[in-house]
């Protein structure tokens, strides 16, 4: 075997934190031939992001680095600043997960692509120019001519990270590393970011390292996967191996993480249990001291109904409306329009007119970390809804209903004086459900409530859901941009894009024979194809 | 732009408008009158003096009186200086305030920009804290302290430069009070700048600069600092209205002939119009700074746009 | 599981904060589900009222500020009761003289024969009392204003907010000036003065802070529970806004020391009998030449005070920004 291009070798990096060391990253090691695609998979805190820095020796002073990164054949830990800073940009570039904020805000884009080219090729002036706008147009920005000179907010983020990526590939380098590049993204886009970088592979001859939590994304993408836990390399190999048979616990674990199963459907005469006509949500952009304000239609005419016990899916990228509707459906957000739950007009209700309703409309959202009151403890914010629904409870029967209520979401109850920020993110979700569940509700507004969960983590907190639907017989309205996790839950489904229904169904028909371009276009970059065949 | 600019500058009218109301009325309900002198004036000289000066009027008429007086550049004639008008004092008194004023916070971005920039480059380190725990002492003292002390030092004790007078704006005079004026200010935007700076160098376009390849000079010099001016642009206006009043006690002690002085003496000797006139000016002087300021702000910054 | 009710019987979690720093900070594993152990009593959680305060205790510059501090107020409270001299008693041995044991002048006398120690006190007082209340005036109107500008919103917010703008556009010291001339030097007149200069920041940032809170998810899940408006504000609203404005305020109260003495330094602020730290340097200042320490001694209380509050405040941000957490 040829001398492989990027050699990590027993990698150890610790962090020297005022609270003692801390160990990121344990004796990694791994390799990346020459034009191979390796993909580094782990979880949030599996130390995937410190190793490819440390590849670029831009980890913060207080990170000590052991073992060897050699770069064809020269150990990158052991050359000099100046050296390394010759590899960086030229040899190795690097391209990040946060494309609204990774360029500087005050350079235009065609000074901050060329000054790559001006600092290790010695291109300046027109041929600078020149060389700016052909890979503009690579990497596939529309007019080049004009977005050379504007600025990174003129751009939307699918197309700031093409920037990134054509200055990435500014000096042609023969390793790019992709840290999450299109986590950010919406999922088409991703997509076609996806599609790009495997093109400029091919034509630049290029390998890279991509790092990714998305199991999907690395069997379409990388040769080889090395699979991170803890700081560790617990399994690595050809992808097709690994995802095959895969050797390690944990490995099998990730592989299994994704949510399998359909959802047993609610009889077909179940009574409806919330319905809509024509539901629209206008917010004010811009207000004028004298004269009409300007207004966005958020929501611009929305049907649906529920039946008891059913889930409605309601999908979409961002900006399309889906949380609003949500929103409005529970009557936090003005509305016009028809609202019907159960047997009530929900539309000329006040607040004090929907507040006998609160307890059986009930919501869990998508953020954990900001949907918890910080300076409240777990069990007071359980017991809220008691006290406004439930006035006659004193405080022994609520701590008791909180205990239960803890138990339900396999939480320990003994953890109920402590404060939100003692727990982690897929806790604290629990915390929201059974905030929820303590009063008993009929109806559950789901708005993404575990996008900002790891994989494995999120698998749990959605049979978690499972189980308290079946176990209850509650009604969810389930908002997600995840088509997986909406396939499995789901009864029925809503496609949504710009505040309008694309294509509304049952969830089998919406995912195997979608009418829309757009569902199509939205499932194709989901990768759900094999799990469609299978 | 222009139309922005036309539009604050309309903006500012009712600013100034709330300013002369309020000094105007302010004044006239003040017990005590300008003509309160050691000697007691007989009745018929007050009465004569007071219709010189339209006091026998109704209020609302010396109001709009002295609203169309203000339109033709017209402060009215000063109390106490019997000889000039208000207009002529402050426009003595002006080029002097303004040269102080200006070289004090020109001394103040010079010394403090590069300050805060070493100490966010060094934090942590010795310099950091010198540069901070010197910024702290700057905050902690104020001017009317410093600038006795300086006088005291180097004018007397040491005699190195005069310890006050203006001496038509000599340099060795200029130097105490324009230092005096500018170490808060120093310590201010010291502080800011490093903060700044510091918030700036863990962002992520700084990590992307680097991974180019560039050097922490280049990465500094043409990414982080004009990133890291944008919050202290935004407080020179607020550093410009700090100047004008320091200025006011520095004029004190020192014995410069600026508006400033115009103003405390006239506070003390309840001249009327030589008060009033001094506060409108200086509303319109920090308003026009604040425009200013926010036209520069908007040199720097490419995402802020004029239209609304 | 026998579930004896008792909400606070541990202290103490072991809720060490996660470590900051890198690129991507490593962290602990997540536990997911916390397998029940067998305590069925509820350890107290720590909150971040007191774990700011442990972060607090650790920064020594702020600890021995907050003791220095502490320090110069109960000397100017208390030390006037232990000091044989009174506040305008006249030592007709003693014109103008240096620090000394002898008549128990400790710090000197002023040219009039008056003890310095003790005019240095009694001028604390005035000028801790008057950063405290008009600090504390500056807080009421601030909070008040800022919490309906951001909650109410909308147009009303657009106006009241307008209406800052203009403010903030005012030669304000100089009005404040004119209000001394014009009302004579009253202590109360300078409370409600400088308290109506000072609230602007705060009414700005507590708005900043509820808008900012509005959009928080767990305000809208208490919407979402029933909770009426009034118990919103209450329960949720202003105990998170609670944090800057702490900060706010150690900041501000350096800022109305500073004014405080700046007007009786031009000779606009407190009237004799009284005196304050700005009155004692204003005199000082005329008599530097013969008599340093009469402009030293006021002076490094004025300046050990501003020095404290400075250092306290820059602690307190340290402890209680979300984002150093």
């Amino acid at each position: 075997m040829t001398q492989p291009l990027l050699d990590v070798d027993k990698l150890s990096v610790t962090f020297q934190l005022p609270t003692g060391p801390v160990t990121a990253v344990k004796d990694v090691s791994f390799s990346i031939a020459e034009g191979e695609t390796l993909a580094l998979v782990g979880e949030s805190g599996s130390g995937k992001s410190v190793t490819s820095t440390a590849a670029m020796r831009l980890l913060p002073e207080l990170a000590k680095t052991t073992g060897a990164i050699r770069f064809n054949g020269e150990n990158l830990l052991e050359v000099s600043a100046k050296r390394m800073r010759r590899v960086r940009g030229n040899d190795i570039s690097m391209i990040f997960q946060e494309p609204m904020t990774s360029l500087n805000p005050l350079h235009r884009i065609g000074r901050q692509i060329g000054e790559v080219l001006v600092k290790h090729k010695g291109l300046k002036g027109d041929a600078n120019r020149r060389r700016v706008l052909e890979l503009l147009n690579q990497v596939g920005i529309p007019e080049p001519e004009r977005r050379f000179s504007s600025y990174p907010y003129e751009l939307s983020g699918g197309q700031r990270q093409r920037v990134m990526i054509a200055m990435a590939l500014a000096c042609e380098p023969k390793l790019l590393i992709a840290d999450e590049p299109t986590t950010a993204l919406d999922v088409t886009v991703q997509a076609q970011i996806l599609d790009l970088l495997k093109s400029l592979q091919t034509q630049y001859g290029m390998a890279i390292l991509f790092i990714t939590h998305d199991l999907s994304i690395v069997r379409h993408f990388a040769d080889h996967v090395a699979v991170m836990r803890q700081g560790e390399v617990v399994e690595s190999g050809r992808t097709v191996e690994v995802f095959d048979a895969p050797q390690h616990d944990y490995t099998r674990m990730l592989l299994d993480a994704i949510p399998r199963g359909r959802k047993v459907p609610a009889p077909a005469d179940a009574p409806v249990m919330l319905s809509a006509r024509d539901v629209k949500v206008r917010f004010t952009t811009k207000r004028r001291l004298f004269g009409g304000n300007d207004h966005f239609e958020a929501v611009r005419g929305i049907d649906l109904t529920v039946r008891r016990g059913e889930t409605l899916g309601i999908v979409g990228e961002s900006g399309s409306g889906k949380s609003t509707l949500g929103r409005a459906l529970l009557r936090l957000l003005k509305s016009e329009g028809d609202i019907r739950f159960e047997e009530t007009d929900l539309a000329p209700l006040d607040k004090s007119g929907m507040r006998p309703l609160r307890s059986k409309l009930q919501v869990v959202f998508q953020d954990p970390f900001g949907s918890l009151s910080p300076r409240m403890t777990v069990g007071d914010i359980i017991s809220e809804g008691l006290k406004v629904h439930r006035p006659e409870m004193n405080r022994r029967q609520r701590e008791a209903e909180v205990i239960a209520a803890l138990e339900e979401v396999a939480l320990d109850p003994g953890m109920r004086n402590r404060y939100p920020h003692e727990f982690s993110g897929g806790q604290r979700q629990r915390i929201a459900i059974a905030r929820a569940l303590i009063l008993k509700p009929e109806l559950l507004l789901l708005d993404e409530p575990t996008s900002a969960l790891d994989r494995s983590v999120q698998v749990r907190v959605i049979d978690l859901l499972r189980d308290l639907q079946a176990k209850y017989g509650l009604t969810y309205l389930f908002i997600s941009h995840d088509l997986s996790v909406v396939r499995a839950l789901s009864d029925d489904v809503l496609v949504m894009k710009e505040g309008r229904v694309i294509e509304q169904g049952p969830v089998e028909t919406i995912f195997t024979s979608p009418k829309e371009p757009y569902t199509q276009a939205l499932l194709k970059a989901a990768f759900l194809e094999e799990e469609v065949a299978a | 732009m222009l139309i922005y600019t036309l539009k604050r500058l309309l903006q500012a009218i009712p600013t100034l408008l709330i300013v002369i109301t309020i000094s105007f009325f302010l004044m006239r309900v003040a017990p005590g009158g300008p003509f309160d002198g050691e000697r007691q004036l007989p009745p018929e000289i007050e009465a004569n003096l007071e219709a010189a000066y339209h006091l026998d009027e109704p209020l609302p008429m010396q109001y709009l009186r002295y609203m169309g007086n203000l339109l033709h550049g017209d402060f009215g004639p000063s109390f106490k200086y019997k000889d000039f008008s208000v207009t002529e004092l402050i426009m003595q008194g002006f080029p002097v305030s303004l040269e102080i004023g200006g070289l004090a916070i020109l001394l103040a971005l010079i010394i403090g920009l590069p300050l805060g920039i070493a100490a966010a480059i060094k934090r942590n380190s010795t310099v950091d804290y010198l540069v901070m725990g010197t910024a702290l002492t700057g905050i902690a003292v104020p001017n009317f302290v410093l600038a006795p002390i300086f006088a005291l030092v180097f004018g007397v004790l040491l005699a190195w430069l005069p310890a006050g007078g203006w001496n038509g704006g000599a340099l060795p005079n200029l130097v105490l009070p324009v230092v005096a004026l500018s170490i808060q200010q120093i310590a201010y935007i010291a502080r800011m700048m490093r903060a700044s700076m510091i918030e700036v160098l863990g962002s992520h376009f700084i990590r992307t600069a680097r991974a180019k390849g560039l050097n922490e000079g280049e990465v500094i010099f043409r990414h982080a600092i004009r990133t890291a001016l944008l919050p202290v642009m935004s407080y020179l206006g607020p550093a410009i209205a700090g100047i004008i009043t320091g200025s006011v006690v520095i004029e004190q002690i020192f014995g410069i002939p600026g508006i400033g002085r115009y103003f405390v003496q006239g506070a003390l000797n309840r001249d009327y119009t030589l008060v009033m006139g001094t506060v409108v000016f200086y509303g319109v002087l920090i308003v026009l700074m604040n425009l200013i300021v926010d036209l520069l702000y908007s040199a720097l910054d490419p995402q802020i746009r004029y239209d609304d | 599981m026998t579930s004896e009710s008792k909400p606070y019987s541990g202290d103490n979690a072991d809720g060490a904060p996660l470590p900051a720093g890198g690129p991507n900070p490593p962290r602990a594993p997540e536990p997911e589900t916390t397998a029940a152990p067998a305590a069925s009593a509820a350890p107290a959680g720590e909150s971040l009222a007191r774990d700011a305060w442990r972060r607090l205790s650790q920064n020594r510059a702020a600890m021995a500020s907050l003791a220095l501090l502490i320090a110069i107020i109960l000397v100017c409270i208390a030390g006037p009761w232990f000091l044989p001299w009174g506040l305008a008693e006249v030592d007709w041995n003693a014109f103008g003289t240096g620090p000394t044991l002898e008549n128990a002048h400790f710090l000197g006398t002023d040219a009039n024969g008056r003890d310095l120690l003790t005019r240095v006190l009694y001028g604390g007082r005035v000028s801790l009392s008057v950063a405290l209340v008009a600090s504390f005036v500056s807080l009421v109107i601030g909070v008040l204003y800022g919490a309906i500008s951001g909650y109410l919103g909308g147009r009303v917010d657009n106006l009241m907010m307008r209406f800052v703008d203009i403010m903030y556009s005012l030669p304000f010291m100089f009005l404040v000036i004119l209000l001394m001339v014009v009302f004579g030097r009253n202590i109360f007149l300078i409370y409600a003065a400088i308290g109506a200069v000072e609230w602007l920041d705060m009414a700005r940032i507590v708005r900043g802070q509820t808008l900012a809170l509005k959009r928080r998810e767990f305000i809208e899940a208490a919407h979402a529970l029933g909770v009426r408006d009034t118990k919103i504000v209450t329960r949720h609203l202003i105990p998170n806004a609670i944090g800057p404005v702490i900060i706010y305020v150690t900041l501000t109260v350096p800022k109305v020391i500073l004014l405080e003495s700046f007007l009786s330094f031009l000779g606009l602020g407190v009237q004799e009998p009284l005196t304050s730290w700005g009155v004692l340097i204003s005199e000082g200042v005329d008599m530097m030449e013969s008599a340093p320490w009469m402009l030293l001694v006021p002076s490094f209380f004025l300046a050990a005070t501003l020095f404290c509050l400075n250092f306290l405040g820059d602690g307190l941000r340290d402890a209680l920004d979300p984002r150093t957490r």
